[in-house]
């Protein structure tokens, strides 16, 4: 029911094929797909309004009547304006000029203050800062406890003179003195001389008179220099009045987007962009202090229009596979040795620690026409081939060929399984194995004709192969003119989280300075040409 | 070797498909369930009237039944309209146009899309709901846009259900014999208010008279034990609890319920630590803990607590837990604040599975039972 909006844009357009270029009812029939994706994505009515507004305005206007193909050239101009949107104004924590500068968070209950708190401590901490933590929450039961342990956990130092709200009660009535911990907290810090200072305060709501009364004296009383506004990622419509609530309360000066290792689009981290105006700063993406990264515009353009991500993708890869296993691997491959079942299973088990095969499969660009397929995929399933693997001996998986009738009773019988299970992943896996030796020898998929395709022989109900290997060979490309990609991106990315916290003191001049524009052009424009053959080869495999 | 690490994966995903999916097929077949649930078709009093009675019944029709008393000439043409709408067929459609001229622009009927966005429905139930409103006003021939709003509550009203039972099943089973406390299971992602809502739910519990153990499976976030203790505290609940962090949550759990028994209690409220539903590893580990839970006492209910604030992820948090868990209740939090929470009303819709209480606040009895008529009044802005 949900499928992307590549899905339905490639449904659209495929009446478009054949005409040169869009006439304002095509234009008319995308951006209604495109308002109901980002609508699906939880960006907020008015934001979408606006948005489709200025797409559509784009989208009539010369650029796209001389293009050559007018319907890739839609999706870049929404792709666009998103990155516009998300990453306008990208840049750096900004430190005080004398220390301490003081960080203070700000958000609705079960944002994830208390957790960003740590993680970004920890984080100040590796670039070489000595932050504090100052617990101004008295609000939440237990929450100075727990920002005392994620202090721990950090390794930073906490300052939490008032024990908070123990009294086993969410009480409307305000708590202690968080505006006075506050003020302490920061001359705490300046007596110890500590260079950050990083104020937890209460969850609240935007409604609520006292508690943003209590806020805006907390900042007034502490005078910060960065009120980070910290929302979760999977808000609904709710966005737009939090974010101006806070906006006028506290005047927060960036946005910290958490959970955003959910399975949310997070529409609304455009809606708040565009609302508020202010950056989007980091985003928090897990359970563990580590999990805070800088946030990346251009991923979250893909991911609100459901566009698969990549980069994501091989970034979790290569954290969850072996490296040494995945370059025997690949060598063989390139060898031409030929690919067994043992390597399958090893592979097999590689990629379960990914985590749901269907996310995965999700992420992938042009997997958009198999998105059936992926549905009803049963993720046990993975399981029940890995028995039947584990049923056979070592020779049998090396050289399928020797499997015999009582073999396979026996494999069958080993897995808990039927004969007819272990026939079927022998026929599958004998031409799977031919279309790895295809590839291997032929330094590519095999060619794109339907019935040139015997590597897709598990997928009921495919289309025709053309569209598939279409799909496929786009990505491939893509990684390969940009070689060495997941190294680099990982250097990129260690320089923009120092960048973003302030840390890149030691050559100031290119990228510290003007909103860091220096080294997030050269990614924005790594982008472009990343992002746009994913959206073509989408158009064109649907659009076949 | 990362020009081949993409290969890799490549493959892998496309073998592991393939050769899944080979043997997926034929338990497809079996495994479907018909699960479209659609919205109620308009109002079905119309059914009732015979069913010979074509557009011929304004003036034969009465012949054959003596005692009949003619329909009132007004609602005739709201039945053929009905019918039209009904029909399906293209000329019915056409006819039906002519017949009754939507009276509302199209700015009208924007202005109620927006209002039901707003509130988080979705697209795709907002559609369906205004499809269906569209048809109505047709047939009814209505052209006061307060009117279409007075329609819109009422078919809302329909997909919540007031008369749906929103009671906490709370008897206590008899297991071979034994009375075994009723065990509530609490489950949600991060930051809904799990840990609250069980606090506030001993505290409603013990002012029924009840006897109350909590159980805190959350050994996940730091402080989560403490925080639930000290709930409990308050009100001379016992709280299981590990003695350290990270302990496994199945156990905790398991004690929990086991010490309930023991005790004679009447209610053992289980927390667990918040998942995201896309963590596979985390879902597995509720797995564990609702297996592990009833093995000692059958799980009375698996309440879901959804944030208000949540958009349309909240539809897919709902689907996975109730996929692992079973889900058997939504408990909506922070409906105190501005947002609406009009995702339930989809989750209700496609799983059936009703919301049950409401969180209102901070205080510690804050806790409502759910209302539909407020709830759609809420979403409608009024």
């Amino acid at each position: 029911m949900f499928n992307s909006l590549s899905d339905r844009l490639a449904a659209t357009f495929k009446n478009l094929r054949g005409r040169g270029r869009l006439s304002e009812a095509d234009i008319d029939a995308t951006v209604r797909e495109i308002r109901r994706a980002l609508l699906d994505a939880d960006v907020a009515v008015p934001v979408v309004r606006e948005f489709t507004r200025a797409v559509r305005e784009r989208a009539l206007g010369a650029e796209v009547s001389a293009a050559l193909n007018p319907a890739q050239q839609v999706v870049k101009i929404v792709n666009d304006e998103l990155v516009e949107i998300l990453g306008g104004q990208t840049r750096p924590l900004s430190l005080a000029k004398n220390p301490p500068t003081v960080i203070m968070l700000a958000g609705l209950q079960g944002a994830g203050k208390t957790t960003l708190a740590g993680k970004l401590a920890l984080a100040l901490k590796e670039q070489g800062h000595t932050p504090l933590l100052v617990a101004a929450d008295l609000q939440r039961p237990n929450a100075v406890t727990q920002l005392s342990v994620v202090a721990q956990r950090a390794g930073v130092p906490v300052f939490a003179p008032h024990p908070g709200n123990t009294s086993a009660e969410d009480t409307d009535a305000v708590i202690g003195d968080p505006v006075g911990v506050a003020r302490d907290g920061v001359g705490e810090a300046r007596a110890k001389q500590h260079d950050v200072v990083i104020v937890d305060t209460a969850g609240r709501l935007g409604i609520d008179q006292v508690l943003m009364q209590q806020a805006a004296d907390i900042r007034t009383a502490i005078d910060p220099d960065e009120v980070l506004f910290v929302i979760d990622a999977m808000i609904g419509q709710d966005a737009v009045s939090t974010a101006s609530a806070f906006a006028e309360g506290v005047d927060f000066t960036g946005v910290v987007l958490s959970k955003l290792d959910g399975d949310a689009r997070g529409g609304a981290a455009l809606s708040v962009a565009k609302v508020t105006g202010r950056p989007i700063m980091f985003a928090s993406t897990g359970e563990k202090l580590t999990d805070f990264e800088v946030f990346h515009p251009d991923r979250m353009a893909s991911r609100i229009l459901d566009m698969g991500d990549v980069l994501t993708l091989i970034e979790q890869a290569e954290k969850a596979f072996d490296a040494e296993e995945a370059e025997k691997m690949a060598a063989k491959v390139a060898g031409g040795e030929d690919f067994t079942l043992s390597d399958f299973l090893v592979q097999m088990q590689q990629m379960k620690k990914l985590g749901s095969m269907k996310k995965m499969l999700g992420m992938m660009p042009g997997m958009a026409q198999m998105r059936e397929q992926i549905e009803n995929f049963d993720e046990r399933e993975v399981d029940r081939v890995q028995a039947l693997i584990q049923s056979m001996t070592p020779a049998e998986r090396d050289n399928p060929k020797i499997i015999n009738g009582s073999r396979r009773a026996r494999i069958a019988r080993g897995a808990g399984q039927t004969t007819a299970a272990v026939n079927g992943l022998l026929d599958r896996f004998a031409q799977a194995q031919k279309m790895m030796r295809q590839m291997s020898s032929g330094g590519g998929m095999p060619g794109g004709g339907p019935g040139g395709m015997p590597g897709m022989p598990g997928m009921p109900g495919m289309p025709g192969g053309g569209k598939k290997s279409r799909g496929k060979q786009a990505p491939k490309k893509k990684v390969k003119g940009k070689s060495g990609n997941p190294a680099k991106r990982a250097q990129q990315e260690r320089e923009a989280m120092q960048r973003a916290l302030g840390g890149g003191g030691k050559k100031p001049a290119a990228s510290g300075s003007a909103f860091g524009i220096g080294g997030d052009q050269s990614e924005a424009q790594d982008v472009e040409n990343l992002e746009l053959p994913s959206d073509v080869s989408k158009l064109l495999g649907g659009g076949r | 070797m990362t020009d081949f690490l993409w290969l890799y994966i490549l493959l892998g995903v496309v073998l592991v498909v393939g050769l899944g999916s080979a043997l997926v097929v034929p338990r497809l077949r079996r495994g479907r369930s018909d699960d479209g649930t659609t919205l109620a078709p308009p109002p079905s009093d119309v059914e009732d009237e015979p069913a010979d009675a074509g557009a011929a019944d304004q003036g034969t029709g009465t012949a054959t039944a003596v005692l009949e008393r003619p329909e009132p000439a007004a609602g005739r043409m709201v039945r053929l309209r009905d019918r039209l709408a009904r029909s399906g067929s293209p000329l019915g459609a056409r006819l039906l146009t002519m017949l009754s001229r939507d009276q509302l622009t199209e700015d009208d009927w924007d202005e109620i899309e927006e209002t039901l966005l707003l509130a988080d429905l979705g697209t795709g139930p907002a559609e369906e709901l205004l499809e269906s409103l569209r048809t109505r006003v047709r047939v009814l021939g209505v052209r006061e846009p307060s009117a279409v709003r007075d329609l819109l509550r009422d078919e809302l009203l329909k997909v919540v259900d007031p008369t749906l039972d929103r009671s906490l099943a709370l008897d206590r089973p008899v297991v071979d014999g034994e009375t075994k406390p009723a065990v509530l299971l609490v489950v949600g992602v991060n930051g809904t208010g799990k840990t609250t809502t069980v606090g506030k739910l001993a505290r409603v519990l013990v002012a029924e008279d009840r006897s109350v153990v909590l159980g805190a499976a959350d050994t996940f976030r730091a402080a989560a034990a403490d925080q639930l203790q000290t709930w409990g505290s308050r009100v001379g609940v016992e709280t299981v609890r590990s003695d350290r962090d990270g302990a496994d949550p199945a156990a905790v759990a398991f004690d929990a319920v086991r010490t309930g028994a023991a005790n004679d209690t009447d209610v053992v409220v289980v927390d667990t630590a918040g998942r995201l539903q896309n963590k596979a590893g985390l879902m597995d580990e509720l797995g564990k803990i609702s297996r592990v839970i009833t093995r000692e006492a059958p799980l009375s209910e698996v309440l879901l607590v959804l944030d208000a604030t949540t958009g349309q992820n909240g539809m897919q948090q709902a689907k996975v837990f109730s996929e692992v868990a079973g889900v058997t209740g939504i408990v909506l939090t922070k409906l105190d604040g501005t947002a609406k929470g009009g995702i339930v009303v989809a989750v209700q819709r496609e799983l059936g599975v009703p919301v049950k209480l409401v969180g209102l606040g901070e205080g510690p009895d804050d806790l409502a039972p759910f209302d539909a008529e407020d709830f759609v009044d809420g979403i409608l802005g009024g």
